[in-house]
């Protein structure tokens, strides 16, 4: 660490703090009522998903971020081209139908 | 009345053991009667510790297993009269630490001494869940470090809903002993200060132990802290939390090292 790095350093102990006390109160909340909120959408939702298509869960990308007034979750599932293409034929025998 | 408390943290390596140590030392010093019991099965420590490595015949595994009687198993401290050490097995599997011999062991030491300290091993496993179970007094060893404070939040969780006492819908006491406390570094800003733990934490503070040479020193001889040298920073400090676990008032002291010319000098060491 260089002489100038010393004293432009910013105090870190108030980061800490900060990314414990969201941490602490998300953990204190899922383990208080023993479900995973997180975990529950994300298998809902992929449940719902894959009514429709075949979900490799390989090819699932889930996202969480726990903030202090919100949380983010985020699920990226790639959808195999075979999939549309077939969605889309249906779409269209339906549309000749009517 | 006797009381048993646990010394706990979750977190390996944060003054679980040397904790253990001197507050019991701290508390024999004053006449009550005191055993130190170590439920770390497998890799027991609070024996060299407290300098008694080499006078462990049998250990609690052997009471439960009804190959020793548990006072066969005690060892009596050299230095305090008061004091006794019950150590844990070395060699056995932990599977052998059953929850009824533990309530029966725990049982007898209430009939013999004043205070039972029980020396949790880290984790929440079954050691750490059976040291805590029959407690009416937790320590929770926590150094101002996130990963400490986290495991020790998980820690207080299980203290309130895991143990007899939170079963019988009773609230365990709980008490902060902060360790490797650096003052300097807290009020720079490069440690969490005493109040941001407690604030996260929100137990009562029993005690802040400042990081010191001496504890290394004190465990080298295998002797508590507070024998190894009474006038050390460390020393005083476990010895004013030892007296608030007897109910008195001390008032708290952010203890600060006396820094050597060097140290003034060059300030900040190389950790």
């Amino acid at each position: 660490m260089s002489f100038l790095n010393f004293f432009s350093r910013k105090p870190t102990a108030t980061v800490a703090r900060d990314r414990l006390q969201i941490l602490l109160a998300h953990e204190r909340a899922s383990l208080g009522s023993n479900t995973d909120l997180i975990a529950v959408l994300q298998e809902e939702i992929l449940a719902v998903i894959g009514r429709h298509v075949t979900v490799d869960r390989d090819k699932v990308q889930v996202k969480v971020d726990r903030g202090a007034s919100f949380s983010t979750l985020e699920i990226g599932v790639e959808i195999p081209p075979a999939a549309v293409e077939k969605q889309a034929a249906l779409d269209r025998t339906a549309l000749r139908a009517s | 009345m006797a009381k048993v408390l646990v010394v706990t943290s979750g977190k390996g390596g944060v003054g679980k053991t040397t904790s253990t140590a001197a507050l019991g030392a701290a508390l024999a010093q004053t006449g009550q009667t005191v055993v130190v019991v170590d439920f770390d099965v497998g890799l027991r420590n609070l024996d060299i510790v407290m300098g008694a490595e080499r006078r462990v015949v049998f250990d609690m595994i052997n009471v439960i297993q009804g190959e020793a009687r548990l006072t066969q198993a005690l060892i009596r401290d050299k230095r305090i009269e008061t004091l006794s050490i019950l150590p844990a097995s070395q060699t056995r599997d932990k599977d052998a630490l059953t929850s009824e011999g533990v309530a029966q062991i725990i049982a007898e030491l209430r009939e013999k001494f004043e205070w039972v300290i029980c020396d949790s091993p880290a984790g929440i496993e079954r050691g750490a869940t059976l040291a805590m179970h029959h407690a009416d007094v937790a320590v929770i060893v926590t150094n101002p470090e996130v990963s400490s404070v986290r495991d020790s939040d998980r820690i207080i969780g299980l203290l309130d809903s895991k143990t007899e006492m939170a079963k019988r819908g009773e609230r365990i006491e709980k008490h902060l002993l902060l360790t490797r406390y650096d003052a300097a570094r807290a009020a720079r800003g490069d440690m969490l200060k005493t109040e941001d733990v407690l604030e996260i934490l929100s137990i009562p503070l029993l005690g802040i132990i400042p990081e010191s040479a001496e504890v290394l020193r004190a465990s080298n001889l295998g002797t508590p802290v507070v024998l190894s040298n009474p006038d050390a920073a460390p020393a005083r400090a476990y010895v004013d939390a030892a007296r608030r676990l007897m109910g008195q008032h001390v008032a708290m002291v952010v203890p600060g090292e006396k820094k050597s010319f060097m140290t003034k000098l060059f300030g900040r060491r190389v950790a």
